[in-house]
């Protein structure tokens, strides 16, 4: 094989303490006077749903969705440990590179300057405690993204860090991407020359599905794959690829079995209700080709093995797709597993690191030793 | 055919399990309700390690508002994807025909075989052994 590069891991920090020494003073202050610096990482919400304030409330499959062997024996929580990481990830499979995904709630705090405060400190936590300790390790810039302007202070700031490859939004945001606020991340995107990366999961203040708030963990994390494709089409169709034509937009955990179908769709909407949406002036599956890519976990397993290849045919984009395990979440893909034996050669060495490589700029086979 | 003692037989408590290597291979012995049962620790999912899973009862229903609880730690989670196996036929929940873990036999002798150097103390209750077929 010739590598792996996983573009989901899920590092958190021990306790909601050890990120709050990187909050400024200030905000240390206000949580001290019982202000909630509300990071997701606290017990309160190990089992409940965490996708919104109001409902939700339905417990998730394991205690923080986390495979319940990646527990590490300090007692700490799932991927706040990075010598278990190391030992349960990156060295038991290969693995040459990995993008960090934090997700810690900074994006859909209510107060948005709380919520950039929190986001810099997950950043700046990024930096001490897992990209200088671990070479193979990437990162994500996270940012308040319902401001588009503090988000893009905060990419700006951290952007002249080559070790963070991409930006992080979650998919299920307060109104569509497409939208002119979010206008202004994507345009701080393309002047770092970073893809922007839309991970599941997030609450966007509204019900969690298109069609209101479901019963169980179950519909919300299948429920999942609509919101990213409602995203893309309002991407597509607010003309953002082609208001920012170097846009690199990655859309994780998403799965990648909605696409094709929803191509086809896009495309003869377009021929026929064009004049509605003059921003969009070429086919939407050339856009998608062009400036979309996919990462493969949750992977998709058609029952008969012949239809995800298939599937990957149908997409046409198998230079887009990126391997993912998701790792300490309990639907982690294991990398010698998860695609089916019957993709092979370039194809699955494209998938396995080849297209993450190019698309993040790393190296072939790792990071050079230090000296 | 060859047996392998992989415990004594008070060292798994009712609900509780072991889990052994034998040549290589990472195998889970399990008691349930008194009986012996092992299964290999490797899901057929994706390969996790299956046997480190948790263990419950089964629940059955026939009809709404009735149910058949079954005995504890009688089914296993793999802890990766949470995919459940019946500990003692290593068939799946979902798909019992056609999804199953690899079982091999496992009982109780009182006798220690021959190959035991590892259990020098007498276990009145005797000890656990797996057969494998090679």
């Amino acid at each position: 094989m010739a590598g792996v590069i996983d573009c989901d891991i899920h590092n958190a920090p021990r306790s909601e303490a050890a990120l709050l020494e990187y909050m400024p003073a200030q905000w240390r202050e206000r949580r001290a006077g019982g202000g909630r610096l509300d990071t997701g990482v606290e017990v309160r919400r190990e089992t409940l749903g965490d996708r919104s304030y109001l409902g939700g409330e339905y417990p998730r499959a394991t205690p923080r969705a986390a495979r319940t062997d990646a527990w590490p024996p300090s007692g700490d929580p799932p991927a706040s440990d990075l010598p278990f990481m190391r030992e349960q990830l990156l060295d038991r499979f290969g693995i040459d590179y990995g993008v960090l995904t934090p997700m810690l709630g900074a994006g859909e705090q209510l107060d948005l300057e709380r919520g950039a405060a929190l986001a810099s400190a997950i950043n700046d936590w990024q930096v001490a405690e897992w990209l200088e300790p671990e070479p193979r390790l990437r990162a994500s810039i996270n940012i308040a993204y319902e401001d588009g302007e503090l988000s893009a202070r905060e990419i700006h700031r951290m952007a002249t860090d080559p070790r963070f490859v991409q930006i992080l939004m979650l998919i299920r945001t307060a109104e569509p991407l497409g939208r002119r606020k979010y206008w202004t991340i994507y345009e701080a995107a393309v002047e770092h020359d970073l893809p922007v990366g839309i991970h599941y999961g997030g609450w966007g203040r509204g019900p969690i599905t298109g069609v209101g708030y479901g019963s169980f963990y179950i519909e919300d994390t299948v429920a999942m794959a609509s919101a990213f494709a409602d995203q893309l089409t309002s991407l597509v169709c607010e003309g953002v690829f082609e208001r920012f034509p170097g846009l690199r937009v990655v859309l994780i955990e998403g799965g990648i079995a909605w696409l094709a179908p929803l191509m086809w769709r896009l495309d003869r909407a377009w021929k026929l209700l064009r004049a509605e949406a003059p921003a969009l002036t070429r086919l939407p599956s050339e856009l998608i080709r062009e400036h979309v890519w996919l990462t493969t976990q949750p992977i998709d397993e058609p029952p008969r093995a012949a239809d995800f290849a298939a599937l990957l045919e149908q997409m046409a984009m198998s230079g887009h797709i990126l391997f993912a395990t998701d790792y300490p979440h309990w639907d982690f893909d294991a990398p010698d597993r998860a695609l089916p034996r019957s993709v092979t050669g370039e194809l699955r060495d494209a998938i396995m690191c080849g297209n993450a490589r190019r698309l993040y700029g790393l190296e072939h086979g790792g990071p050079a030793p230090r000296a | 055919m060859r047996s392998v003692v992989v415990a004594r037989a008070d060292e798994i408590a009712p609900g509780e399990r072991k889990i052994v290597q034998i040549g290589g291979r990472s195998i889970g012995v399990f008691n349930v309700a008194g009986e012996y049962f092992a299964l290999r620790n490797r899901c057929p999912h994706q390969g996790g390690p299956l046997c480190q899973g948790l263990t419950f009862a089964s629940l059955r229903s026939g009809a709404p508002g009735e149910y058949q609880r079954g005995a504890n730690g009688e089914v296993i989670r793999c802890p990766w994807h949470g995919w459940e196996f019946e500990i003692r036929t290593g068939r799946s929940w979902f798909d019992p025909e056609r999804t199953r873990v690899r079982g091999y036999r496992a009982r109780v002798q009182v006798e220690p075989p021959g190959d035991a150097q590892t259990y020098p103390a007498r276990c009145e209750q005797g000890y656990v052994v797996v057969e494998l077929d090679r």
